[in-house]
């Protein structure tokens, strides 16, 4: 082609959606920046309000290859949020069989990013809450980490190892992000010290029934009951109460003296032997019915 | 006897208000155990400015784990390598490592506070015998957990520990080591924090666990300091000890930090460098140098030693590494053993397999070393 001649080009689109894949290609680092709209908390108070007691399951990433759909069925089954475990070598707040779901979904080959990458392949009915521990998030980088969060469909994150006097630079990113941060409430927990951590969680607050690990147990312990009214007596929040929930009566029991309950270990122990998703989601279901019925 | 005002002199920095040394530390626990380390750091911070305690602490040190531990020459290997070598003799204590000198401290403190079980987490033993052995003494009940694998590698201490009184539970999880064993301890505190005393076995863990543990160990340092310079006239020029967690490291250096002519050298397994090979993370209650994959899952340690096999290092050493005031240097399996048959050999001392990494460390940096 010569000096004098005129070229025609058909620039046939326009190169926004592609900004990212040239950086990445020139090594330059863009953070991705979602932010989460959806709210946890409003969603879980006019349930709520509306006299339906709270239910959240929990799902540890990865366990099984088609965890997603697990997800999915539970949400069918009658959850109002879920709870997404991020697993980590050294779960040390959790029971036997939250660890073991850990250890076969990082044998698994689960990674955080991989998790949130699946997650955001789909939309899903209810908001998402991811649990994790700090050093995940740490190494994660805590701005991209709630930038991927919000991206994967997640509207709160838990991650009890860091407590809220030591959760500044987290705190900041989940807030830009829109993420809401949820706070353990434990028996223990003083008056004064109960009154910051509601002050500072969103979301809910989460209140740990029994002083240990996450875990199956025969009966629900009082302190839950007691921890409940406590936070009650102070704060409008929803008030869920987890560890140790494994089946309807217990659902039924807990939610009494608060608004709703997170059943974990339970769920994951069908996987764990062998279970079916369909099991999984009846077991959610049983719990549903339960406590539509009971209030 | 050792009286309080000879070992009181603060040496090491203590940590801020959140327990942090520089950047390192801090207390990343769940809610259930933020009161029961708030607990600990209170009594800690009322015993230690009570001369009473300290008295007491340091009578026992005396009488019952027989300090001051002895400063020895070793002649022979000194004249091998071209060097004045001496070793402050922490093997010659009562069960036989530093390890004591932290546990006397920590159940003295768990019965001014009115606890009856003590718990404590173990990868060779040698913390989970220390620990029966202070629960015996103390007349409290104990458990200790210990990784499976670690159970298999050490039955002797396993059996010692059932002598002494104490239940051995092993750590089933992960990896089946030191760092599982630690995670299971934590469990069991939560659960039964009321009467319970976690007793931590290096200077790692939540605040105030590094800076009470270190003060313990100070003693280590203290003592010394004032052997080598009673018998010397001065300084050393290089203070080494291994490094597992740091403790023992950790009180040899408290006893020179503030000598800047003093070289303060940690020596690390080549499998388990945490410091030279590790980067920051939040691991077992604290910020520190972790080995770690590349998305923050922890990653096993592998040395020879199980005492060194610790995936992690104390905060404060962290601090003392990014503020070169200490250096961190790994030995090799095969370093370790060479250096364990030449001290065993030429002075008449079977070092632990830990403590022979700093004796590989001054071989094959001594000029007239073999190294
Ligand atoms: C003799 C001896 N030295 C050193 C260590 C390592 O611990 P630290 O690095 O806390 O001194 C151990 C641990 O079991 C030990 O038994």
């Amino acid at each position: 082609m010569g000096k004098d001649e005129v070229i025609l080009i058909n620039q046939s689109g326009r190169g926004d959606k592609d900004i990212f894949t040239v950086a990445a290609a020139l090594g330059i680092e863009i953070t991705d920046n979602h932010i989460n709209t959806r709210s946890l908390q409003a969603e879980l108070t006019a349930k709520r309000d509306s006299g339906r007691k709270l239910l959240l399951p929990y799902v540890t990433a990865g366990i099984v290859g088609n965890w997603m759909d697990c997800v999915e069925a539970v949400i069918e089954a009658g959850a109002d949020a879920v709870e997404i475990g991020i697993p980590f070598s050294d779960p040390a707040m959790d029971g036997p069989t939250i660890q073991q779901a850990s250890v076969q979904a990082l044998d698994n080959g689960i990674t955080p990013h991989g998790a949130l990458s699946e997650l955001r392949t789909r939309e899903f009915a209810v908001p998402l809450i991811a649990m994790t521990y700090f050093n995940l998030v740490f190494r994660y980088g805590n701005e991209r980490f709630a930038s991927d969060l919000a991206a994967a469909g997640c509207a709160a994150a838990i991650l009890p190892d860091l407590p809220f006097e030591l959760a500044g630079e987290w705190h900041e990113a989940a807030v830009a992000h829109g993420i809401e941060n949820v706070l353990l409430a434990a028996p223990v927990s003083s008056d004064e010290r109960l009154a910051q951590l509601v002050e500072r969680t969103s979301g809910f607050i989460y209140t740990v029934s029994t002083m240990g690990t996450t875990g199956e147990r025969a009966e629900l312990d009082n302190a839950a009951s007691v921890l409940s009214q406590r936070v009650k007596a102070i704060s409008d929040l929803p008030v869920i109460i987890g560890f140790g929930i494994s089946n309807p009566e217990h659902a039924v029991a807990a939610a009494r003296a608060s608004d709703g309950v997170i059943v974990a270990s339970a769920l994951m122990r069908t996987l764990l032997d062998g279970g079916s998703i369909d099991q999984v989601a009846s077991q959610v279901n049983a719990m549903r019915v339960a406590l539509d019925e009971a209030f | 006897m050792l009286e309080v005002s000879s070992v009181q002199r603060k040496k090491m920095t203590e940590p801020n208000a959140l327990g942090f040394f520089g950047e390192y530390g801090g207390r990343y626990v769940p809610e259930p155990l933020v009161g029961a380390c708030q607990e600990v750091e209170a009594a800690f911070r009322d015993a230690w400015s009570d001369t009473a305690f300290r008295q007491e602490f340091l009578d026992i040190l005396t009488n019952y784990v027989g300090r001051p531990s002895p400063l020895t020459d070793c002649v022979n290997l000194s004249e091998d390598l071209g060097l004045r070598l001496m070793l402050k003799r922490e093997d010659l204590n009562h069960t036989g490592s530093h390890k004591i000198n932290n546990v006397i401290g920590q159940a003295l403190l768990a019965k001014r506070m009115g606890k009856t079980h003590l718990i404590a987490e173990t990868g060779a033993g040698q913390h989970g015998v220390a620990t029966a052995t202070a629960a015996a003494l103390f007349g409290m009940t104990c458990t200790v957990y210990m990784g499976e694998v670690d159970i298999k590698r050490q039955e002797l201490n396993v059996y010692r520990m059932g002598l002494l009184g104490a239940t051995v539970i092993p750590a089933s999880s992960g990896s089946r080591t030191l760092k599982d064993a630690v995670n299971e301890a934590m469990r069991a505190w939560v659960t039964e924090v009321e009467h319970t005393y976690y007793c931590i076995g290096t200077v790692m863990g939540p605040h105030p666990y590094p800076w009470m543990v270190r003060s313990f160990h100070e003693i280590i340092g203290c003592e010394a300091q004032r052997q080598v310079v009673a018998r010397l006239g001065k300084m050393p020029d290089v203070a080494v000890a291994c490094v597992g967690g740091g403790s023992n490291a950790a009180g040899l250096f408290a006893g020179f930090v503030d000598h800047p002519e003093v070289r303060l050298v940690g020596v690390e397994p080549a499998g388990g460098a945490a410091v030279g090979r590790g980067v920051p993370a939040v691991v077992h209650g604290m910020k520190a140098h972790f080995l770690q994959d590349e998305v923050g899952q922890v990653v096993e340690a592998e040395s020879i030693s199980a005492g060194l096999d610790y995936p992690g290092v104390g905060p404060e050493h962290s601090n003392l590494a990014d503020m070169g005031r200490a250096e961190y240097y790994p030995v090799t399996d095969d370093m370790v053993v060479d250096a364990f048959q030449v001290l065993s050999k030429r002075e008449g001392i079977i070092p632990a397999l830990e403590s022979a990494h700093a004796i590989a460390w001054v071989i094959e940096n001594a000029d007239d070393g073999q190294g």
